[in-house]
């Protein structure tokens, strides 16, 4: 890290290749190329530790089977038997979270979740779907879900509303919550990474943190991409069962 | 001595094996995030309320040319609804630490 370099610098987005589409600028990112990145590698890391599908699995399949378990899991605990449905896009999603979280941790690469306009895309998709999910199982019926039953008719004027709130901040709640996340840990990790260099030998102490707050992140990383699933699975459960 | 013991019947393993399967469907999480974790989920919880309360208040009002009373009204809303947030979160929370106390408890 050069001397006098922001710490907000890393979150800049870069034009790899300038593409303009009648006026709309289109142009490959480093944004778009991390993304690119995360998916090739996905697909790689998936197909070829499942391609031996050994009855003992080697490091690789084990990893690949925890994350597909763990995903499975939080879908059947928060969605039941109807979530099965579902389950592919969680995983997806789940995993395009995660490399994207975990590769932002390399230096010199690019979080593609710590940017809001990322994370609200996929909230934003998730709400729209979730909402059309819910008007197509249950039509009318699926607007109960802004009044809790055993109401009094009389408070309807004033829990609708806050019911309505609650739930329009959905995905601002989500996008919120993982792009925070990311962007801060990351800032907190690159001051860290300058007053290793500023103080010379004493940057021993904050190089000594430096690596604990890895680790933190590290997790965090994960973390926020499975916090990210189970509220998925949360909304989904809502659309489908009609009731928080 | 070994020898005399008759070999574990299929009923027997099959329950063993039920039971291994049913302790590792009802094992807990691998994760779970901590205190600070827990707490920065709630508050943005609270805050997404209130500030889609805000917008929509602003709005109403820009449109319908009442500065600035919607925009008070869907702030004490979304304050409420954001208060609603975060008391189903907090509950889940619990939910989720009640239901680990039961199976790891019995």
């Amino acid at each position: 890290m050069a001397a006098g370099e922001s710490p907000l610098e890393q979150f800049a987005i870069k034009r790899l290749v300038e593409i303009n589409i009648g006026g709309v600028d289109a142009s490959f990112t480093n944004s778009a190329a991390m993304m690119v990145i995360v998916v090739v590698l996905v697909t790689l890391f998936l197909t070829l530790s499942m391609r031996g599908n050994a009855m003992v699995p080697t490091r690789w399949q084990s990893i690949a089977e925890l994350s597909y378990e763990l995903i499975a899991k939080t879908v059947r605990d928060g969605v039941g038997l109807e979530g099965r449905k579902y389950f592919p896009f969680v995983f997806t999603l789940f995993m395009f979270i995660l490399f994207c979280n975990l590769l932002g941790l390399i230096p010199y690469s690019f979080t593609v979740t710590s940017h809001i306009v990322v994370t609200f895309a996929f909230a934003a998709f998730i709400f729209i779907g979730v909402t059309i999910l819910g008007l197509v199982r249950h039509g009318a019926k699926f607007f109960s879900l802004f009044l809790p039953e055993g109401v009094p008719i009389a408070l309807a004027p004033l829990l609708v509303p806050i019911e309505i709130i609650s739930y329009l901040s959905r995905p601002i709640s989500l996008s919120v919550r993982l792009a925070a996340n990311m962007m801060a840990g990351h800032t907190i990790i690159k001051v860290f990474a300058g007053f290793v260099v500023a103080l010379g030998l004493f940057g021993i102490a904050p190089f000594v943190f430096l690596i604990l707050l890895y680790a933190l992140e590290t997790m965090i990383a994960f973390l926020q991409a499975y916090v990210f699933a189970v509220l998925t699975c949360l909304y989904l459960n809502d659309s489908i069962h009609l009731h928080h | 001595m070994t020898a005399d013991k008759p070999p574990p019947s299929l009923e027997d393993l099959d329950e063993r094996l039920r039971k291994a399967r049913s302790a590792q469907e009802h094992a807990k999480p691998p994760t779970r995030s901590g205190p600070i974790g827990q707490a920065l989920r709630l508050s943005t919880e609270m805050a997404a309320a209130l500030v889609v309360g805000a917008v929509i208040g602003w709005n109403l009002d820009s449109w319908l040319g009442t500065k600035p009373w919607l925009l008070l009204l869907f702030l004490v809303l979304g304050l409420a609804a954001g208060l609603l947030n975060a008391y189903r979160a907090a509950k889940r929370l619990q939910d989720a630490v009640d239901n680990e106390d039961k199976s790891s408890g019995a």
